[in-house]
């Protein structure tokens, strides 16, 4: 099957692959959104133990979703690991750093003798949903914008700006990306404690919670689904591989690949959906259309980025080092080999579904955190 | 491209660091995810409550091990894009996949299973947990697979081609990849010494507990399974160590030198068991290598071929040549590598212009000498060596201790099967203080692997002065300290956090005593 493919398709079936990993990891960024929420929703100790309980036993798979973005990229577009990850290097390391912290955050913040006291891990938790999310918005943002390098004739690259990334953050289009990705993880935080935990308070407040912030969220949205679509893009010439620069390239590829814009569609009006449920009725089930909007959205996103002879990574400082699905992906051998293993995605998805069935299949209560020696 | 010499040395350091503070957790979840799985399987044959309660109480403190084991391995798989880009480009088509199997295989199932295991006690049926407590322990054990693929792959590349037109390594027999014996022995030896650190955690802490006579039952039969364990896997270590070694000795024999601190090659080469080496001893000059030594003659012929009379070549041979035994000296090597260096930018200068004649020459250029093109970025020929001190004394220092590991196994076992051990108490004293020399012990296999290896990122292909990111140093160097703060205030935490459940002790049982 894979090894009939051509290189071209190759390469489009794993942009297609990151795309979903992407939507993967935006979806499951409603733990991050959660930890935000934490004061918000949880006005007492034993709320705020539910409320991270709840989010304690989904937030490795979070973690896993960003760790496997970043092999899935290594292995299939390397370049771009190379050029962003290493030139951009403060951006990156800011948002691992944010990662870090929330990996001990959980388990450390309940026991005892764990030095620095409950509120420090608190506030490690909410520096991973906040700085660490509107981070890797903006981050995101960039593959829009582009970033300042250069690369080589022999494929090695270097930044042009000593801020090593930090100028992305100058750009409002990538910082409204950075608080858009921040509030939809609120909001499908707020979703999902709907769905997982069985406490009228706190559901009571997750709703008002959605109410007032899927203004602001829309609001981010359009600002930013609007600049995308009027945005200047940087093509490339399929025989040449000479990059141009194009007026509304995201427009023009929107209108070129119709599945694209059904998908963007499907996924704006799922997501919507979704919130509608939370909002508008007495319905936990909201989580699901949202989730599965935001992965379809993501997707839809980034193969308006990849597809149809875009340059995903422009770069500013040399227009022809800007990155392509075709100048920055591993060997065709190679992606024939993964494609292999990328069978494996829907076992994997499979048995996460059955999992998640069983460890929600009744909410979680105040009485169950605290019966369970082992709570976080 | 140049690259600033600093830049090389604080992006070492920072992988260093963090690489040696992830392999203090990783280890011991290694382990401790099988003891608990062990644990948790007599208590689902016997149906003993009591084994339910000390698989929950190992369970817990292998919990906060893991957590901070997750917060520096991130780190690490990003490293490599942050701090070594152009390694990244020009091995990243084969480097990455592994990395990617890995995520897709054994995290999502370490982190889907892992949840059931601690919160899914009473979610689930019984063979259903069961079952997920295994899959979080083989999936652990699968990320250490495929960790390891990557990293016997940098020791012995195999499976590609360099590509002149993408100026970079590309995959060209997975399988080889796949199944490099290199890599192979270095996963069976470096699961089995975590499942050693975690035997000698639990003997351990359990002996703590029987030197202040408290949770008697608890600790006595927590040992029994941990030394019973702990000896067989100590005697796979054994196995598994002398063959990863003789791996080293047929691919890496500028390790081995280094690490037997053998500067002059021979056949019928002796084995030094204990040493201590001559500071002023310079490559080639005619110095005794050691102030005081204990050797076993022939030992190093024996065990890295299997023949007494092998030869066995010294780090002198490699460096400088020996026609005898036909070694290249690492100044030939460097000028066949400088001369594909060269020829590489004449292929892509005449890609670039178009001439085809000039790059069909360009590239036989290329091809004859391209086995060499790592030595064209080294500068000197005494930079094929790496420290032979600490690659020396790593190297012996982890021998000696999983020696040590053997016996007090056997003792351990032997005492607990004729119900005596607490009667022994220098033994419990010695089990108790075994715990750190376990770390160590880690530590040490860790910096002889990589130590040994320098100064290459993939073994007589990429020095690490080529790999690096093209920044500035000032940005590693501040990440540099902000991890060294950040991993150890973290340490600190663990520590405490760890302790003070141990003094706590299984509460579960003593609940359950006091009704």
């Amino acid at each position: 099957m894979f090894n009939s493919m051509s290189y071209l398709h190759l390469q489009q079936y794993w942009w297609f692959l990151i795309g979903v990993l992407a939507g993967l990891f935006v979806f499951m960024t409603f733990v991050q959104g959660g930890q935000t929420l934490l004061w918000t929703l949880g006005k007492s100790e034993e709320k705020r133990d539910l409320i991270v309980n709840a989010l304690g036993r989904k937030w490795e798979l979070t973690f896993t979703s960003l760790v496997m973005f970043g092999g899935a990229l290594f292995a299939s577009f390397p370049l771009f690991y190379a050029t962003s990850f290493g030139g951009a290097y403060y951006v990156w390391m800011a948002i691992l750093f944010c990662f870090i912290i929330q990996a001990v955050a959980y388990e450390y913040r309940k026991k005892p003798g764990n030095v620095f006291g409950e509120r420090t891990y608190e506030v490690f938790l909410f520096i991973n949903g906040s700085l660490g999310i509107i981070l890797v918005g903006a981050a995101l943002g960039t593959l829009f914008t582009g970033g300042n390098f250069v690369v080589n004739d022999m494929h090695l690259s270097h930044w042009t700006k000593a801020t090593y990334g930090l100028e992305a953050l100058l750009s409002f289009f990538n910082v409204a990306f950075g608080f858009m990705l921040f509030f939809l993880a609120r909001l499908l935080a707020a979703l999902y404690f709907l769905n997982a935990i069985d406490d009228e308070e706190i559901a009571r407040r997750a709703r008002i919670v959605l109410r007032y912030e899927s203004g602001i969220f829309l609001l981010l949205f359009l600002y930013v689904a609007g600049s995308i679509l009027t945005m200047k893009g940087y093509a490339y010439d399929p025989k040449t591989f000479v990059v141009h620069i194009e007026a509304m390239k995201f427009l023009h590829n929107l209108l070129a690949m119709p599945a694209v814009a059904v998908t963007l569609a499907a996924g704006i009006v799922l997501l919507l959906w979704g919130l509608g449920l939370g909002i508008f009725t007495q319905s936990d089930k909201g989580i699901w259309p949202a989730g599965i909007g935001t992965v379809l959205t993501v997707l839809a996103l980034f193969l308006l980025l990849g597809y149809n002879h875009t340059a995903y990574y422009p770069s500013l400082a040399d227009p022809q080092s800007s990155l392509t699905i075709q100048n920055s992906s591993g060997s065709r051998y190679t992606l024939v080999a993964m494609s292999w293993v990328s069978l494996l995605v829907p076992v994997v998805l499979g048995y996460i579904v059955l999992v998640w069935r069983s460890m929600n299949r009744t909410k979680i209560t105040v009485e169950e955190v605290e019966s369970d020696h082992h709570h976080y | 491209m140049h690259i600033d010499p600093s830049l090389v040395e604080w992006s070492r350091a920072q992988f260093a660091l963090t690489a040696l503070y992830h392999w203090l957790f990783v280890p011991l979840t290694l382990g401790l995810t099988f003891l608990v799985a062990i644990m948790e399987t007599i208590y689902v044959k016997t149906g003993d409550e009591w084994w339910k309660k000390t698989t929950r109480f190992w369970m817990g403190l292998l919990a906060i091990n893991f957590a901070i084991g997750l917060a520096t391995g991130i780190i690490m798989e990003f490293e490599f894009g942050t701090n070594w880009s152009n390694y990244s480009w020009i091995v990243g088509d084969i480097f990455g996949a592994p990395l990617a199997i890995e995520g897709l295989m054994a995290f999502f199932m370490e982190s889907t299973f892992f949840a059931v295991m601690f919160f899914g006690w009473d979610k689930v049926s019984k063979r259903m947990h069961l079952l997920s407590t295994w899959l979080v322990a083989i999936g652990s054990n699968l990320s250490a697979l495929w960790i390891l693929v990557a990293n016997g792959w940098m020791q012995h590349p195999v499976g590609i081609r360099f590509n002149p037109d993408t100026a970079r390594n590309e995959m060209v027999d997975f399988w080889a990849v796949l199944f490099n014996p290199n890599a192979y022995s270095k996963f069976l030896h470096t699961i089995s010494s975590g499942y050693v650190l975690a035997s000698l955690f639990v003997i351990s802490i359990s002996a703590w507990y029987l030197l202040r006579r408290r949770d008697i039952q608890f600790a006595k039969r927590s040992i029994m399974v941990a030394a019973s364990f702990g000896l067989i896997v100590s005697l796979f270590n054994v196995t598994t160590g002398d063959d990863s070694a003789r791996h080293v000795a047929q691919d890496q024999p500028m390790k081995l030198a280094a690490m037997e601190g053998l500067y002059e090659g021979k056949s019928g080469a002796e084995i030094v068991t204990f040493g201590i080496l001559n500071p002023s001893k310079k490559v080639g000059d005619k110095q005794e290598p050691f102030l005081v030594k204990v050797a076993i003659p022939e030992g190093l012929s024996l065990l890295s071929y299997h023949r007494v009379d092998a030869y066995v070549p010294g780090i002198r041979e490699l460096v400088y040549g020996s026609k005898e035994h036909g070694i290249l000296s690492v100044a030939e090597k460097m000028k066949r590598g400088k001369e594909a260096v060269a020829a590489l930018a004449a292929y892509k200068a005449a890609k670039k212009a178009g001439d085809t004649a000039q790059m069909a020459a360009a590239k036989k250029r290329f091809e004859a000498n391209s086995a060499y093109l790592g030595y064209g970025y080294l500068k000197t020929p005494l930079q094929a060596v790496p420290s032979v001190p600490t690659t020396f004394y790593a190297f012996h220092t982890m021998v000696g201790l999983g020696t040590w590991f053997v016996l007090l196994f056997i003792v351990i076992l032997y005492f607990t099967m004729t119900d005596t051990l607490e009667r022994h108490r220098k033994w419990l004293w010695a089990a108790l203080f075994s715990l750190p020399l376990g770390y160590v012990a880690q530590e040490a296999g860790w910096i002889t692997a990589e130590v040994g290896r320098q100064p290459w990122a993939i073994q007589d292909m990429l020095p690490v002065g080529m790999a690096t990111s093209n920044i500035v140093t000032s940005p590693v160097m501040i990440t540099f300290w902000l991890f060294a703060i950040l991993f150890t205030a973290l340490l600190i935490a663990e520590v405490k956090i760890m302790t003070t459940q141990i003094k706590l002790g299984p509460v579960e049982l003593k609940e359950d005593s006091h009704v």
